[in-house]
């Protein structure tokens, strides 16, 4: 039996088939993205006990996010993550070419994601509002200059959480391409896509991340103050 | 036939150690036997850096007055000996060496589930470790191990920064072992393996990665922010800037806490196994042992508040868990009755493995019960930031988790090595390193009772006597601890060749050759029967067949 499994494509040497490298591949990807919920855990907590203490300036604060362009990226991600779920859906097919077509959309996606990301960050830098001490001036009245201090700590909560989310993002295209190129070589079939699958796990995560950032940060202002 | 034979001994010739002599061999490898060694070689020498640095420590606490170096210098030693043995010793020692070298053993597997990554988790712990001694040689840090802000993160002229991001990186290096472990366990276990046939070893790893899999990761976080914090001066925990100091406290003892149990439950696991052997009996109350570990995985994480009895916690939460603290003395608790359970009618050796497991089952009980004293949230207000607190820690984790190392070492150096340790002198240096360290720590018990701080360089001369006894426990301590450095290399090529088992212990590393081949075993282990039967073990049969028939002749 052993000496039948040496010969299974992709089948690893330490496992005895192909079930159980299947097996331990997504057991292990469900801990890891277990480790990631404590990792932006952590700074879930910082926000919570922050807006605890700092309503008016997290108020403030988000009024300085365009909820226009997070909305985007909101939808840009939830696509996203259908048009993996259906690479993956074409992976256990065995379909290469909607695999690929699938995974460039997706890569599409997650780009244009990152791009808009970029605008959003360049215009807080123009306005002097990323947080650091020595680059942090706010214009006079917007936010009030009482909240400077409050949004000062909001812009570094949101910062930190969304530059950690935009950091998977970066490290999520670039396996994305990995993952293309195996597809693209033909690596996959039906019977082994299972790095397919759990990159599709991945993706799935970085998104569920955007969809809780997204009203924390950028929605509080309408939730806290009813909309500007 | 013969062609077979000679092949069949060919085959025994190369084992795990002599595939492959060159460096690239060894750096290359994904054999988790390789990497538990280098593991072993990594952690000796992070062990002697922090071994310098208490040397420093009880040299300067000899006298009263801070005659040897400054304070701004004893800050630094103490926080560097601090940083050097947990992040880089302790958290690591068991489980990345003894785990492991043993679990795919252990399990009757071929490697670990994830062979590459494991090798990749010992590059990023020697990344990791590089920087830390970067850190140590522009000046090092002297926060203490705990890096409270703000001092650490405005005040301080030490390399925080690279400190933060050292223990960033090496935090990765213990999630990845962890995730390795718990994924191994769950998938590899040999077909017949159940659960409840594992050896206890098996589940006190099982308990330790959930918390590294758990806790880590926070600390991860709360480093980055303080280093953010730091660099960028924004306001994450320093309160002039609108951050909160206590928000750290609780982020960091939220693994730091766990992170004990990451040293001391692997170390339980060890001593399960050495006694279990050593006394060739079947554990009392396996299924207890086994829950125990997971129980103290589990209340481990609801207790890290008792660090903060002082520091303007709500009274309410304090009281909360204090009373969670006590809990966890009743798994800890079950396990020492167990085990002393165990050793009641068994066939005693008292080997230095076993002679370590004693010394643990004591000195863990120390350290146990006076961490109940520190868990009182009264008495907390007296005992808090004395050497009480010091007394304490180093009786759990060097006379728990070094101890129950230094045994497992002892153990299973005949299967790693395939040599036999010099037993007298692993008995002597055994019997050292207790006396030594039970007149290094004891007298820190009184001395904190008495009112001794900690983290001071120089005190009031009514304490210099309980000083001198810990200096000179201490000195007695390190020649305990060269020692087995000394024998054990020295084994490596004189000593007595082990066979594949020399204990006569029941397990399944024991049924395959010393030292065993890359592949573990020659054949696929079935197992159809509990841990720790030793009926079932082939010496012990053979040798009772030996007997039986020198009887009826």
């Amino acid at each position: 039996m052993s000496d039948h499994a040496a010969h299974v494509p992709g089948l690893a040497h330490h496992f005895v088939n192909m079930e159980q490298q299947k097996e331990a591949g997504t057991i292990g990807m469900w801990l890891f993205l277990l480790t990631e919920i404590m990792f932006f855990g952590g700074l879930f907590l910082a926000y919570t006990i922050y807006r605890a203490k700092y309503p008016d300036g997290f108020l403030q604060g988000s009024h300085l996010l365009s909820v226009p362009l997070g909305g985007l990226n909101t939808v840009v991600l939830i696509v996203s993550s259908l048009t993996m779920a259906m690479a993956v859906y074409y992976s256990q097919l065995g379909e290469r070419k909607k695999l690929l077509g699938f995974l460039a959309l997706t890569l599409i996606l997650g780009s244009v994601f990152l791009v808009v990301k970029y605008f959003e960050y360049a215009e807080k830098f123009q306005h002097h509002l990323f947080p650091a001490h020595w680059m942090y001036n706010p214009a006079a009245d917007h936010p009030p200059t009482q909240y400077h201090g409050q949004v000062q700590v909001f812009l570094w909560i949101y910062f930190m959480m969304t530059g950690l989310h935009a950091l998977h993002m970066i490290i999520g295209i670039g396996l994305l391409l990995v993952i293309m190129f195996m597809a693209h070589k033909g690596k996959f079939s039906k019977q082994y896509n299972s790095p397919v699958e759990l990159f599709g796990l991945y993706w799935h995560f970085v998104d569920i991340v955007w969809i809780f950032l997204f009203p924390l940060l950028y929605l509080t202002g309408y939730h806290v103050g009813g909309g500007h | 036939m013969a062609t077979e034979v000679m092949a069949q001994a060919e085959e025994s010739r190369t084992n795990y150690l002599t595939n492959g002599h060159t460096v690239k061999s060894w750096l290359l490898t994904l054999d988790h036997k390789r990497i538990g060694l280098l593991y072993l070689f990594s952690i000796s020498i992070f062990f002697a850096i922090g071994g310098i640095y208490a040397a420093l420590i009880r040299l300067e606490l000899i006298t009263p007055q801070g005659d040897l170096m400054t304070a701004e210098t004893y800050n630094r030693v103490f926080t560097m000996h601090g940083v050097m043995m947990i992040f880089f010793f302790l958290i690591p020692s068991i489980p990345a060496t003894l785990g492991n070298f043993l679990l795919p053993l252990m399990l009757g597997t071929k490697d670990v589930a994830f062979p590459r990554l494991n090798l990749l988790s010992w590059y990023v712990f020697m990344v990791g470790a590089i920087l830390m001694l970067i850190t140590i040689m522009s000046g090092g840090v002297d926060t203490g191990w705990t890096f409270y802000p703000p001092y650490s993160s405005i005040y301080s002229n030490s390399q925080v920064t690279l400190a933060g991001v050292s223990i960033f990186i090496t935090g990765f290096s213990s999630i990845l072992t962890g995730l390795n472990f718990m994924v191994t366990i769950h998938t590899m276990r040999a077909p017949g393996l159940t659960w409840f046939r594992l050896p206890l070893f098996v589940w006190a790893h099982y308990a330790t990665s959930l918390i590294q899999v758990l806790g880590t990761p926070v600390v991860a976080i709360t480093v980055l922010a303080l280093a953010f914090e730091r660099t960028l001066q924004i306001g994450i925990f320093d309160p002039k800037l609108g951050g909160d100091p206590v928000l750290f406290q609780h982020m960091f003892w939220f693994y730091s806490h766990p992170a004990v149990y990451i040293m001391i439950i692997p170390s339980m696991g060890v001593i399960s196994e050495l006694i279990a052997n050593m006394t060739r009996k079947k554990v009392f109350g396996y299924h207890f042992v086994a829950f125990s570990s997971l129980a103290i995985a589990v209340f481990g994480f609801l207790v890290w508040g008792h660090h903060m009895f002082t520091s303007s916690q709500s009274m309410y939460a304090g009281m909360v868990f204090s009373l969670i603290t006590y809990a966890v003395a009743i798994p800890s608790a079950i396990k020492t009755f167990n085990w002393t359970a165990t050793i009641f009618k068994g066939s005693v050796s008292y080997d230095t493995p076993m002679i370590y497991a004693l010394a643990f089952i004591g000195l863990f009980t120390i350290g146990g019960m006076t961490g109940l004293f520190l868990a009182a949230l009264g008495l907390d207000v007296h005992l808090h930031d004395t050497y009480f607190v010091v007394a304490h820690f180093h009786y759990v984790m060097v006379g728990g988790a070094i101890i129950g190392y230094l045994g497992g070492l002892h153990f299973w150096w005949p299967k790693m090595t395939g040599r036999m340790y010099p037993e007298v002198w692993g008995r002597i240096s055994a019997a050292i390193v207790f006396l030594g360290f039970n007149l290094t720590f004891f007298p820190q018990f009184i001395v904190g009772y008495l009112g001794m701080p900690r983290r001071y360089h120089a005190y009031v001369p009514e304490y210099q006597v309980w000083h001198i006894l810990s200096t000179a426990g201490a000195s007695l301590l390190a020649i305990g601890f060269i020692m087995p450095v000394v024998y054990l290399a020295w084994s490596l090529k004189y000593g007595e060749k082990a066979g594949d088992n020399p204990w006569m212990a029941a397990g399944l590393e024991w049924e395959t050759s010393s030292p065993p081949p890359t592949e573990n075993f020659t054949y696929q282990p079935v197992i159809n029967h509990d841990a720790y039967e030793f009926e079932n073990v082939k010496e012990i049969k053979e040798a009772a067949a030996k007997e039986a028939a020198l009887q009826t002749a």
